[in-house]
């Protein structure tokens, strides 16, 4: 069964420590994430649900090593990728990928749809200069864009359509695993379904894992199978979609699912506290 | 693209200012490179019987002490203070880019180090430094590019520091980062092309002062040396007869006076324009 765990993350830790003041008082350390632990199976959605803040971003700059921890380890296909040389980290970069939250930001706003996506395919030599622009076509289509997008700039698309160029950038590399963080909260709700629908498909055909962060529930059950709740740091629930929603044992996993609004104004629901 | 583009230059347009000093800037620059065919005589060429003549339709701007004309000798001055001001300023932008960006992006310690390099050269009052470097190496037009250039980066790499600290964080950085793209590439393809556009518009009001630099120290003697003509140094030598002839002082003078003048006009109306455009990014 060990050998179905695509990316394992053990006792994992960000501390921050605030610059001390020029009078040297003391701030408190923050925690981002204090002690995770967490696991995710070849071919799995893994939802990893909280408030803002509660350390969902760094904990997906950690597993892709974009920052260092304070203590623990990220094990990807059992290989520590705390531990290996920078020649190393650079080859596996393309395995992991991600996808994020801010559609206008994330793209080089200097740079055409074709270099964008096409850049990771030359820098690690996975097409030849001819067969890159059928790649980036391929792409493209694959995502729900026309062939001939490739020519225009960012800005000359919608959030929704940037974000698609966004995801095909990543899939660019063939990765195996995907953190989409957030993929979906800056888009409007029509628009939300269709990026999640076309997540969900990619992810049969190209045999994808993911692991989706995001603050709003309904959306991470739409997509997952397993769901973590992380709360100031720590994981305090994991369980499977259907168990989480049916019985959830965590008092701030309560919370969330009382705070999901209903969509019927007749209906009451019980109010609790926390 | 083109709608960023189009945008600066509405705003652009609407500075009547900026406009002004560009189309000074290119008229400048237009007589600086057919000054061989516009100047009526050789600049060098002396004719003693007409010495000290004022302006006439013979000799537009008069002649000097050796019966040189002063306007030919302006024209090809300005070959000097143009390509000193173009050369110094490039060499600044090269300096400054590569240690601002590598402080900017790799941070921490490398950051620390050059930053604090950076502090050490401007605790030096840089006109004497210059002065002093001259003086070693021999006033030559080559040493002044070099030196106005080597002390006057330390802006421009403070600036595309600051510039990069804030692209780092930005999202396609990091996305370029995830795909295992080289730091060189990231530094180069992603970061500097978007910091770039500020750096240009310091430039423009860098090349003002590196004129007005080369005009001082050929006016002390240590820039571009007699008889080639420079604005500073037909300065120097009309200074003598500021009384009997003012037009050997008047016009190099205002020549100095309205280039700078223009550049740090377009400058500033660069700025303006492109900042609604960064301004509007930021909101994105």
């Amino acid at each position: 069964m060990w050998d179905d765990i695509l990316l394992e993350v053990r006792d994992l830790k960000k501390y921050f420590y605030p610059p001390r003041g020029v009078f040297g008082g003391s701030k408190e350390v923050i925690r981002a994430v204090d002690g995770v632990d967490l696991y995710i199976r070849r071919g799995e959605t893994l939802g990893l649900v909280g408030e803002s803040g509660c350390g969902k971003t760094t904990m997906a700059k950690l597993i892709l090593g974009l920052v260092k921890p304070t203590s623990g380890d990220v094990f990807f296909e059992q290989r520590n990728i705390f531990k290996l040389g920078k020649r190393e980290l650079r080859r596996l970069r393309p395995s992991m990928q991600l996808i994020f939250q801010d559609p206008y930001g994330s793209l080089n706003p200097r740079m055409n749809v074709k270099g964008i996506i096409a850049e990771g395919l030359r820098f690690h030599k996975l097409e030849t200069r001819k067969s890159e622009e059928q790649r980036v076509a391929e792409l493209l289509e694959m995502v729900g864009l026309k062939p001939k997008d490739m020519y225009r700039y960012p800005h000359e698309f919608s959030g929704g359509q940037r974000q698609r160029i966004s995801i095909a950038r990543a899939l660019s590399v063939n990765p195996k695993f995907i953190i989409a963080d957030e993929p979906v909260s800056a888009l409007d709700v029509s628009i939300q379904a269709q990026i999640l629908n076309l997540l969900m498909e990619l992810k049969e055909t190209l045999n994808l894992t993911y692991l989706f962060i995001s603050h709003d529930l309904m959306v991470v059950k739409h997509i997952s199978d397993r769901i973590a709740v992380m709360h100031r740091g720590k994981i305090v629930e994991t369980a499977t979609t259907w168990e989480l929603f049916q019985n959830p044992s965590h008092p701030y996993t309560k919370m969330l699912l009382t705070a999901i609004p209903i969509p019927d104004p007749d209906i009451q629901r019980p109010t609790m506290s926390f | 693209m083109l709608k960023q583009r189009s945008l600066f230059w509405i705003y652009f347009k609407k500075n009547r200012l900026a406009i002004a000093g560009a189309s000074t800037i290119s008229a400048i620059f237009l007589m600086a490179i057919f000054a061989h065919l516009i100047a009526p005589y050789d600049p060098g060429e002396t004719d003693i019987a007409t010495k000290l003549a004022p302006p006439s339709f013979k000799h537009l701007l008069g002649t000097d002490q050796l019966g040189r004309d002063v306007f030919s000798r302006m024209l090809y001055g300005s070959r000097v203070s143009l390509s000193v001001g173009f050369v110094a300023v490039s060499i600044s932008l090269f300096i400054g880019i590569i240690v601002g960006s590598i402080a900017g992006y790799y941070g921490k310690i490398v950051d620390s180090v050059l930053m604090r390099f950076v502090d050490i050269m401007m605790c030096f009052p840089a006109f004497f430094l210059m002065l002093t470097i001259i003086a070693l190496l021999g006033p030559k037009i080559h040493h002044v590019m070099i030196v106005i250039g080597a002390t006057s980066w330390m802006g421009t790499a403070r600036f595309v520091r600051a510039e990069f600290l804030s692209l780092r964080e930005r999202d396609f950085v990091q996305a370029a980062k995830v795909l295992g793209i080289s730091d060189k590439r990231i530094i180069f393809r992603h970061m500097l092309p978007n910091a770039l556009a500020p750096v240009f518009v310091t430039a423009t009001i860098d090349m003002a002062t590196a004129i007005l630099i080369e005009a001082s120290l050929s006016f002390l003697g240590f820039g571009v040396q007699p008889p080639a003509p420079s604005w500073g140094n037909i300065l120097t030598e009309g200074r003598i007869y500021i009384f009997d002839a003012w037009w050997l002082t008047l016009f190099p003078g205002l020549a100095i006076l309205i280039t700078v003048l223009s550049f740090n006009l377009l400058g500033e109306g660069l700025r303006d324009a492109l900042d609604p455009r960064l301004r509007e990014e930021g909101i994105k």
